[in-house]
């Protein structure tokens, strides 16, 4: 039996931790994955991947590999002639062509990792033995492995008809001087590192011919309608010949959004073939394929007053895209739009160039922009503290932008909507016990204890929730339900939180609200799951469309009843006359009525059902503050998080369980960027990482239990006056980890070390200090 | 090809195994037993953790033939004769320990060893056991709430209450604490 949660029927479940209904089969192991499914003569992937990280296909000789057992065939570039994929957001120029990644490298090789050749066999085994016989010849060119050298004028070019390895350029500008003004001035170099996404589940896509033409397939992805567009559009399909349905997928943190070069070939495969075709990545696949975050350097120089009063700020950022302008677009705008956070800063210099390096491509990871920001104002923030000698949770109290200053228009083009900064500043020193936890460090410094206490503080806001979305509803014959969602989950608990809201909207028991959602050919339009917009947009559409359908029903039942409608109401799953029972409906008697001529002459043919696209465009603004504690062992340089304190504001919550676990995952892939991850390539363009054996993600022994607090300051801008909570735990736990650890090490005179903060990085810095 | 004969979730089973054959891919693709997860292919992530004779083993690191003459449980074989959640299942339930839930299988079959394995188990405990196991959507904070619930009587004092009690620190408002009625919703 399900275990139900004992919501009590007909009640409000709006706001409520109601226990996740999607929990049971992932729980027995029903549940299935891409992996999971292998229906009759399907046939498998292995893809022939580049060895070199940059140079010239000179030939792909693929006779022996089409000679051994079992294969089906292989396929190259030529082979498949499919269009190349274009940059994530586009150019307001429109496309550009020179730029395309292509599905298959045919003349020229960008990254280690990159799918060169497929090769198709009866069973898995078979291709991956035979991809060992595909013999590739490659020119080597000279490779550009890093952001910076990327730009130097003699850099080796990726794109030689682009002419240059800049693909993308942003700048801001208030003022002359951004420093004018300023007593104090302090800049630092800091590099948020590339880290990889590491869903759980890897990549994966199953595409076969459909029952009476076109192809229906099986994508691991947070957004099956760009899924399906890619396919369409390689293809030359219509949209209703190509249906794409989302399994259960075992994570994304945005690296499953949008549209990868393998579905596209797996799908052209199943095409040719006229057969069930499935790739899953290994781990090492993934770990070179799926497109990977941050990876972003930052100069930055920021300016005050003597008293801490920001006076500008002066930022140049080089964001690495990898081998293809793609996906990085995403991170890159959003990174420079959060470039002020939630301070006031009246002068403002900006420039952010994106350039393409011979790595794997990068995409959003979750944040995606926001934690490049916020970590480097946050540590900006704290330098200038140090310099001012003023405190840094006093020094952020000085600076932050006023509940009475919202909503605004930031100089980089951000509109905050509302927000209690401050507020969430004050809660979180008060909930973390700010002044014992520096009480406690200064009886560790004057004692000299080898283990010391590093406290670190971050203030952010960030950005949710833009585009749009459709949500319709639906009263089935039977009186339940039908919530179609064009959002798409991977473990956000969707089945449960859009339950929650239509439930509350019809005031129906949470279990007679069936959600729909991963189907193309069920849900006619839709946008996806990414930048925490789910619940405001998916939600924001569903309230609309339920509301409509409320409506609808008390139209029709004030006409069978010759009542009044303002005398209609809904109580107790009954929909009539206020204060008579025996003058009211089920929903299941009204969808029967809607039915009849009478109902349709009534509500005409769409009965029971509305739908919605609610839209957002200017987004929403979650906030909050965080705090870590540290130890650091002096002698070995081990750093120990011992407390992660998040305060967070995401505005009304649907189920506070649910948001809980969102900020506790989130947390957690903060601390592993701060202190644990990076995904570095050698010289050559070799990446170090290429195994969960050399790319470790933390376990739980790593980290202690979270804090989860929050404030709550609805937005305006929806009808449930929700923010995304989706990403905020990597904003605000990066920068608070890392300044945690330079606290501590602030006696040492080290004012600043990138990330990730190993022991070992620690332990040199600290014997380099000591030996000064 | 090689005979295996195994026990799996109380049926024998008697197959021909090519020798490369790992006891993952035995379960998944010959018993068609897909609960058990992949997600690496260094034997790093635990998403393919099953019991063998009692104890957990990730099934990655181990070829099919290993396992001749074992009892094996994976995920499928967990719940009761009546088809019940198993009490590791059902606290993973009750303290959302599972989001997009890939390594909810393993973790789930990791945890239920180390509640027969250890005689006491505190938090710390429960974070050292499960380190083989990863997780990148929960954080592991609820993961290991469900299995400190589970050790009950046997976990020291107030081991649960100290993981509870993080999110309730300082009197603010932890998000589950915050509404109120959690202890009553929450069956
Ligand atoms: S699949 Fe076995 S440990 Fe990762
Ligand atoms: S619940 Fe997604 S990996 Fe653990």
């Amino acid at each position: 039996m399900p275990t139900t949660p004992a919501v009590p029927r007909h009640q409000t479940v709006f706001g409520f931790p109601v226990q996740r209904l999607e929990d049971e089969p992932l729980l027995r192991g029903t549940a299935r994955f891409i992996a999971d499914l292998e229906p009759p003569g399907t046939c498998h992937v292995a893809f022939v991947r580049s060895q070199v990280a940059h140079g010239r296909i000179v030939s792909v000789d693929t006779d022996a590999a089409l000679s051994q057992p079992g294969v089906v065939g292989v396929y190259t570039a030529g082979d498949l002639d499919l269009p190349g994929l274009g940059e994530v957001p586009p150019l307001p120029t429109g496309p550009r062509p020179v730029l395309a990644r292509p599905c298959l490298a045919g003349d020229r090789v960008r990254f280690v990792g990159e799918a060169i050749a497929a090769v198709v066999a009866e069973s898995y085994a078979a291709a991956v033995d035979a991809a060992e016989h595909v013999i590739v010849d490659v020119a080597d060119e000279p490779a550009v492995v890093d952001p910076l050298s990327a730009l130097e004028p003699e850099a080796p070019l990726l794109f030689p008809d682009h002419g240059t390895n800049i693909v993308r350029e942003e700048t801001i500008s208030t003022a002359e001087d951004a420093l004018a003004g300023a007593d104090v001035v302090v800049s630092a170099r800091f590099v948020n590192q590339r880290v990889a996404a590491v869903p759980m589940e890897p990549n994966g896509t199953l595409a076969a011919p459909r029952d009476g033409g076109g192809l229906l397939c099986y994508a691991s992805t947070q957004s099956p309608f760009q899924v399906r567009a890619g396919i369409c559009r390689a293809l030359g399909r219509e949209p209703d010949e190509v249906q794409v349905v989302v399994p259960a997928v075992g994570g994304g943190f945005g690296a499953k959004g949008g549209v990868y070069p393998e579905q596209i070939v797996v799908a052209a495969l199943a095409d040719r073939l006229q057969r069930p075709v499935r790739h899953v990545e290994t781990r090492s696949e993934n770990l070179v394929a799926m497109s990977q975050g941050r990876g972003q350097v930052q100069d930055v120089e920021i300016g005050a007053k003597r008293d801490g009063t920001l006076v500008g700020l002066r930022v140049c950022t080089v964001t690495d895209f990898g081998a293809y302008a793609w996906r990085g677009g995403i991170s890159f705008h959003t990174s420079t739009l959060m470039a002020t956070g939630p301070y006031r800063v009246p002068q403002l210099e900006l420039s952010a160039y994106g350039v393409v390096t011979n790595t794997s491509p990068t995409g959003p990871y979750r944040g995606a922009g926001r934690p490049e920001a916020t970590a480097m104002l946050e540590r900006a923030m704290d330098l200038l503290a140090t310099e001012l000698g003023i405190d840094p949770v006093e020094l952020r109290r000085r600076n932050l932008i006023g509940t009475g200053e919202l909503p605004l228009t930031t100089a980089t083009g951000a509109s905050y909507d509302s927000g209690d900064y401050a507020g969430a500043l004050e809660h979180l020193v008060e909930r973390a016990g700010y002044a014992a936890l520096r009480a406690d460090q200064e009886a560790r410094r004057s004692a000299g204890d080898r283990v010391q206490l590093g406290i670190g503080v971050s203030v952010f806001v960030e950005v949710s929730g833009s585009g749009s979305e459709y949500g319709s509803v639906r009263i089935a014959p039977d009186g339940h339900a039908i919530c179609t969602t064009g959002s798409s989950p991977h473990g956000q608990g969707h089945e449960t939180t859009f339950a929650q809201i239509a439930a509350d909207v019809l005031q129906m028991d949470i279990h007679d609200i069936e959600v729909v959602h991963s189907d193309t050919a069920v849900v006619p339009r839709g946008t996806g799951t990414f930048g925490s917009r789910s619940g405001q947009l998916g939600g924001g559409a569903v309230v609309t469309a339920g509301e409509i359908v409320v409506d609808r029903a008390r139209r029709l039942a004030a006409e069978l009843l010759e009542a009044a409608e303002t005398d209609i109401v809904l109580a107790d799953g009954r929909i009539g006359v206020s204060g008579v029972p025996t003058r009211s409906f089920s929903w299941a008697e009204l969808a029967a009525h809607a039915a009849t001529p009478v109902g349709v002459e009534v509500l005409g043919e769409d009965g029971l059902f509305a739908e919605d696209d609610f839209e957002q465009s200017r987004g929403t603004y979650p906030f909050g503050a965080h705090l870590a504690v540290v130890e650091l062992d002096t002698e070995t340089g081990k750093v120990t998080l011992r407390r992660l304190v998040a305060v967070d504001d995401c505005g009304n919550m649907v189920n506070p369980m649910v948001v809980a676990g969102q900020v506790q995952g989130g947390l957690l892939q903060g601390v592993a960027q701060a202190l644990f991850e990076e995904m570095s390539v050698d010289e050559l363009g070799n990446p170090q990482g290429t195994t969960l054996a050399e790319y470790g993600i933390p376990s739980a022994a790593e980290v202690p239990s979270f804090e989860v607090g929050h404030t709550v300051t609805p937005s305006p801008r929806n009808p449930l006056g929700m923010k995304g909570i989706g990403e905020s735990g990597t904003v605000g736990a990066t920068p608070a980890v890392q300044n945690a650890v330079l606290d501590a090490l602030a006696p040492y005179g080290i004012a600043h070390l990138d990330m990730p903060l190993t022991s070992l990085k620690i332990w040199e810095a600290l014997a380099s200090s000591a030996g000064r | 090809m090689v005979l295996v004969s195994v026990e799996v979730n109380g049926s024998s089973y008697q197959h021909e195994v090519e020798p490369r054959t790992l006891l993952v891919q035995y379960l998944r693709e010959t018993l068609g037993l897909t609960g058990t997860n992949i997600g690496c292919d260094t034997s790093s992530c635990g998403a393919c953790t099953v019991l063998l004779d009692g104890e957990s083993v990730k099934s990655c690191t181990l070829l099919a033939v290993q396992a001749d003459g074992a009892a094996i449980v994976t995920i499928e074989g967990l719940s009761g004769p009546d088809g019940a959640l198993h009490p590791v299942q059902q606290a993973f339930h009750e303290h959302h320990a599972l989001q997009c839930g890939y390594c909810t299988p393993g973790m789930v079959m990791a945890a239920v060893s180390l509640l027969a394995e250890e005689g006491q188990l505190d938090e710390r405990g429960v974070r050292e056991g499960l380190e083989g196991n990863l997780c990148r959507c929960t954080g592991y904070h609820n993961i290991v709430r469900a299995v400190l619930a589970c050790a009950g009587d046997r976990a020291p004092a107030g081991a649960v209450d100290a993981v509870g009690a993080v999110g309730a620190a300082g009197g603010a408002v932890g998000a589950v604490g915050a509404a109120g009625g959690t202890g009553a919703v929450a069956s």
